[in-house]
């Protein structure tokens, strides 16, 4: 890991949460990829997820990785949990909330699956694989997803983010070489254009002792105008497209509510989503859904580092709360405006722009900044002053740096060289293809290999992150007993491992509720002496603390 | 460009034009570098479309339009 935990991990003896003005804390990435088949164009989309979980399970039996078609356990889910301190009735909840169940309800079953793949119902189509890393792939709705393993800061979060992408070519490129299959496209965007938003969230580890309106009343204008920086550009204004135009995020407008528990309708820019997947009682998990999915790695960056920086600001009370008279209308309306100066009301009466507020939230971070605050969190507060003084300068010099710029800038130049207006379906394919993952046909897959984007992971570190996990997170633990016990791991989630070891009707259930344990200095030994599953489990729960990892 | 322009055509204007004051002390110590540059940029420019035009798929509106995603979160 030469750009993860040695030389930019998080350093010892600092907290993961709550203490320090910081990039490092527990957080992670959720890309939800567009997918597919040109030549297959009524196809059932959970089935063409499907068949990316399932290529990528067969290139895994071919070597490249220890298969463990693991059942995601669901126990310890509550999607309906409101951060505001209630929970909503499962039966007012949309179906696609109910995300502690299987994908069941309107969706195919994987004995339909089979059955439609023309094989016996119990023929084994995966929806759900825990990978080597930590990771989780699988079919959320009617998309292929995948899950970064929990990491401890952003350039760690752009690795395993960037290793999600490779894992999905990987898929698609085993797909296109598989007989009797078509070949199927994975995008990372977050529109159809028609009428259709799916996510890109992160998640961050806060402890549970700061209060929600605190969280709430500081992100909101953060949120608001942090697509400046990590926007990924759309072609195309309004949630059904019906304007012509080009805007900086390709989520704003799919956005109706401030504060809310729902992600799939009536879309919040806060998400109440109160389902920690750790002790419940010291932290809560910040679930983020109003980011684009981005490519660009500094973006990518920014995107995770930036929220890191405001979420400690505001464990410390010194956020600032500039107040919007309408924040979802301010959304819109920054993203609408690729000059960067149109203004939003502030109910004090001020008016700014998404630049002047993110220069509000960089400044609060400078002034709170220890002079001893480490390498990374530096790097991220120069990254942010500096790309916020391009962007005031002349936004197109940021390319290299930002998602929406570099689409913008490609755009241009279609619009300079052939005369094309906002309507032309060119400009919207190069929307579209600018996202596409296939190496030789996506456009930034093409800017990248010229030389035209900022990279900050190379690609043996990312080709690692593939196969590895994070060292200092419990994703370690995860990601070593699905590769080192594949047959035995029958049940996974983020905070949990179920065993089921030969000879023993009960299955054992290991509990990794603490994100900053289970990792390669608490366990690595561990693994390393075991010479069974059996031998693990019972040197695992010898210890002190029977039944949770240490 | 916008200075080359008025540079070139300076010599040959009326008084009230050369009354601008910005044009002419450029003249005489920069006059290339800019166009250079400008010319690199549009040759990149040029090279990275013609790149695109390659990859992009035949059928603009029909690709397009066959893009359809069911809703996610």
């Amino acid at each position: 890991m030469e750009t993860g935990g040695r030389r930019t991990g998080r350093p010892q003896g600092l907290p993961a949460v709550g203490e320090g003005i910081s990039v490092h804390r527990v957080m992670g990435t959720e890309t939800e990829y567009g997918i597919i088949a040109p030549a297959l164009p009524s196809a059932n989309p959970t089935l063409l997820s499907s068949q990316v979980v399932n290529a990528y399970a067969a290139t895994l039996r071919e070597g490249l990785g220890n298969l463990a078609g693991t059942r995601w356990d669901y126990t310890d889910e509550t999607p309906l949990t409101d951060a505001r301190g209630f929970r909503m009735d499962r039966a007012r909840a949309h179906p696609s909330q109910l995300t502690d169940e299987p994908p069941e309800l309107d969706e195919l079953t994987a004995e339909q699956i089979a059955l439609e793949r023309g094989e016996p119902a119990e023929a084994a189509v995966l929806m759900n694989l825990v990978l080597n890393n930590g990771a989780r792939l699988y079919v959320d709705h009617a998309h292929p997803e995948y899950s970064s393993p929990e990491v401890t800061n952003p350039l760690d979060a752009v690795l395993w983010d960037r290793a999600g992408d490779s894992v999905a070519v990987a898929a698609m490129e085993r797909i296109a070489a598989t007989p009797g299959f078509s070949p199927v496209i994975l995008y990372k965007n977050n529109t159809d254009n028609k009428s259709v938003s799916y996510g890109s969230h992160e998640n961050y580890l806060v402890p549970r002792s700061v209060p929600f309106s605190k969280l709430a009343e500081a992100l909101i204008p953060f949120f608001v105008s942090r697509q400046v920086i990590c926007g990924a550009g759309r072609v195309g204004l309004g949630a059904l497209n019906q304007d012509a135009g080009f805007q900086i995020s390709q989520r704003a407008d799919f956005f109706e509510n401030e504060i809310g528990l729902e992600t799939t309708v009536r879309r919040p820019i806060i998400n109440t989503r109160d389902e920690p997947h750790a002790v419940a009682e010291k932290y809560r998990r910040l679930h983020v859904i109003i980011g684009d999915a981005n490519l660009h790695e500094v973006s990518n960056y920014l995107k995770t580092g930036t929220t890191a920086l405001v979420l400690a600001l505001i464990e410390q009370g010194r956020a600032p709360v500039p107040v919007l008279e309408d924040p979802v209308a301010a959304l819109q309306s920054i993203s609408h405006d690729a000059s960067l100066t149109r203004t939003v009301q502030l109910t004090d009466g001020r008016a700014m722009s998404g630049l002047d507020l993110q220069e509000l939230y960089c400044e609060a971070v400078t002034a709170a900044l220890p002079p001893d605050a480490d390498d990374q969190t530096r790097d991220v507060v120069a990254r942010w002053q500096s790309l916020l003084a391009t962007l005031r300068r002349d936004p197109m010099d940021a390319a290299r740096q930002v998602d929406w710029i570099a689409k913008l800038s490609v755009l241009e130049a279609y619009r300079a060289r052939d005369g094309l207006d906002w309507t032309d379906p060119r400009l919207a394919l190069v929307d579209l293809q600018y996202a596409d993952l296939r190496p030789d046909k996506g456009i930034y897959r093409r800017l990248a290999r010229r030389g035209d984007v900022e990279l900050l992971v190379g690609p043996v570190d990312v080709a690692r992150a593939v196969v590895e996990p994070p060292r200092d997170t419990r994703a370690y633990f995860r990601g070593r007993c699905i590769a080192e016990y594949p047959a035995e791991v029958v049940g996974a989630s983020w905070d949990s491992l179920i065993f089921e070891l030969p000879g023993e009707r009960r299955l054992q259930r290991v509990q990794t509720r603490e994100p900053l344990r289970g990792t390669a200095e608490l366990t690595g030994a561990l693994f390393d002496a075991a010479v069974d599953a059996e031998d693990f489990l019972s040197r695992l729960l010898s210890g002190p603390e029977r039944r949770v990892a240490p | 460009m916008a200075s080359q322009d008025r540079i070139s055509t300076g010599g040959s204007t009326s008084g009230s034009e050369e009354e601008l004051p910005e044009p002419a002390p450029a003249a005489p110590t920069a006059p290339a570098a800019p166009a250079a540059q400008e010319s690199s940029q549009t040759q990149g420019v040029d090279d990275l479309l013609d790149e695109i035009d390659g990859v992009l798929e035949s059928n603009a509106e029909e690709f397009v339009r066959g893009f359809v995603q069911k809703g996610g979160q």
